[in-house]
């Protein structure tokens, strides 16, 4: 089953293509259980042998069920640090499991929509990715894959605590349930700070796009539960799901505001990102980022009209250091990447027409009318 | 300043990130920043760098636990190595630190017994009553948080075991 990683995975543009309810602001919706077998130490604290043991057990039944058959299953150290990275920017594995090598692998199911890390913190951390809001779906399909597991595989359970982790903050269900939000409208309008802190009140963490300890590029969030203790899941679920759709009425309203109040400065911060990343010779990948959310914000208020989403989408992923790495021999140094990055941004966004002017904002008794609330937000 | 990891040329590269409220610094020369792909910010984490030079002492070189501290039996996890890492070494570690464990789990959780999934080979079976009870409590709570495909399902659910046992309703 170990095979070439980069034939295996999607192409960029179908990665991207992938469509769900609410896409607009709703990148991405997953679910995560962390789950460990008795009789074997915690990665974190079992040497490298009983870890390479527990490894070969785990895959071996991981492989076997319904849901993962005819995937990509690999130890980390049978991939190289390319492939690893790649897995981090498709936000397949998180960056602590790229990280890590003999005694930890992964198997990864053939549409990509579910992945199992093997002895990253706990000896089983799956994850189920849906593109656009659609918890409840990931939940679902993480609880089958779970159900089938866990007759082949005796998990470390308490009647009392519930599923055994190493880190008691996941005891419990061992979930973590977390939508990946485009936030720019609150950004620019000044209202994210606000708005994280009343999520966070609510016992729900906001991070940044690659999970615990990193930056909001691109005005991209996540949004994730932290307690798994005298809840269910669905219980989680639910919450989660209510306060991403409040996040989404307040992104849109934060829009709506922005284009009756101040017009002229979201439409500079669209022209100009558009102008700056669709024609400069070199970019790093933060400023791509950050102008891209601009240019997809644009595309929502449909500045521009003959453009499909799905590029711009791309644009994200394909402009990251290792997915632009592919393909190029030796290794690129981040000047090199910049070049390059430009480069690929301006070919692609070659045929891509400036932003249109959008119409005047019609007067107030018109606007209650056909367009409805948020017009083309 | 030094190289953090050469500790041979002058540091060039200075890296902070703040994780989970802890500052973690980092100082590197060019050479050991570029030989660790530490050429751009946005594409890589401070404690992957920090994990991938701890792997070669990690666990191969643990300091014996103090005489007499509280030590798991089935892994050797003593309540130092639990203090500096936050994390337990077997699911055992769960009984043996078993007395301060409500203390710092209310800290952290919503409450201090499991409600979620059970497996399958520990599933007791429950008194219609108890379960009817149990599933009662459930529907409210979906019905609250306008889940309303779950509580048709527990609705029928309770309606089935009602008819299995009248004497429940």
């Amino acid at each position: 089953m170990p095979g070439d990683l980069q034939q295996f995975l999607s192409q960029p543009s179908e990665a991207a293509a992938r469509t769900g309810p609410l896409d607009r602001i709703v990148f991405s919706s997953r679910v995560r259980l962390a789950r460990n077998v008795q009789g074997f130490a915690f990665p974190g604290w079992a040497k490298k042998p009983e870890r390479v043991r527990s490894l070969d057990v785990i895959r071996g039944a991981v492989e076997q069920v319904a849901p993962m058959k005819e995937g990509f299953s690999s130890p980390m150290d049978g991939l190289s640090g390319l492939e690893k990275q790649i897995l981090v920017e498709r936000h397949l594995v998180s960056r602590e499991h790229a990280a890590k090598s003999g005694g930890s692998g992964i198997v990864l199911n053939r549409s990509e929509s579910l992945c199992v890390m093997i002895n990253e913190e706990d000896h089983l951390r799956m994850q189920s990715l849906r593109p656009g809001l659609q918890l409840r779906e990931a939940w679902k399909a993480i609880d089958e894959l779970d159900s089938a597991l866990e007759s082949r595989l005796p998990f470390a359970f308490s009647q009392e605590l519930g599923y055994l982790t190493a880190c008691p903050t996941n005891v419990g269900t061992g979930i973590r349930v977390s939508a990946m939000l485009h936030l720019p409208g609150l950004v620019l309008g000044e209202q994210v700070n606000k708005t994280i802190q009343s999520v966070n009140k609510l016992g729900l963490a906001v991070r940044g796009l690659y999970g615990e300890g990193t930056e909001a590029l691109g005005n991209i969030f996540q949004v994730s539960n932290q307690m798994t203790l005298g809840e269910s899941e669905p219980e989680i679920v639910e919450r989660l799901n209510k306060v991403v759709l409040q996040m989404i009425e307040h992104e849109t309203n934060a829009r709506q505001k922005l284009l009756e109040e101040k017009p002229k400065v979201l439409l500079n911060h669209i022209g100009r990102a558009f102008g700056v990343i669709s024609n400069a010779f070199s970019i790093s990948s933060k400023e791509a980022m950050n102008l891209l959310s601009m240019v997809r914000l644009g595309h929502d208020m449909e500045l521009f009209p003959d453009q499909s989403r799905a590029l711009f989408d791309e644009l994200f992923l394909t402009t990251q250091p290792a997915h632009l790495q592919r393909g190029h021999p030796g290794k690129l140094g981040a000047e090199e990447r910049d070049l390059l990055r430009a480069d690929l941004l301006r070919e692609r966004l070659q045929g891509v027409s400036r932003p249109v002017v959008p119409k005047p904002p019609s007067p107030p008794a018109d606007a209650a009318g056909s367009a409805g609330i948020g017009g083309g937000i | 300043m030094l190289c953090s990891i050469c500790q041979k040329n002058e540091a060039k590269v200075h890296l902070t990130q703040i994780v989970d409220d802890k500052m973690q610094k980092i100082d590197l020369c060019e050479e050991c920043s570029k030989a660790k792909g530490v050429t751009d910010p946005a594409g890589f984490s401070l404690a992957d760098l920090l994990l991938g030079l701890g792997t070669s002492q990690e666990a191969e070189a643990r300091p014996a636990a103090k005489p007499g501290e509280l030590t798991c039996p089935t892994c050797g996890l003593a309540q130092s190595d639990f203090k500096k890492s936050g994390r337990f070494g077997c699911p055992q570690c769960y009984v043996t630190f078993a007395e301060g464990l409500p203390v710092m789990l209310k800290t952290m959780h919503r409450g201090l017994r499991h409600a979620g999934k059970v497996p399958q080979a520990f599933r007791v079976k429950r008194e219609p009553v108890d379960q009817i009870k149990l599933l009662s409590r459930r529907l409210e709570k979906a019905i609250e948080s306008e889940n309303f495909e779950e509580a048709a399902q527990l609705r029928d659910q309770i309606r089935a075991l009602k008819q299995q046992a009248p004497s429940a309703s």
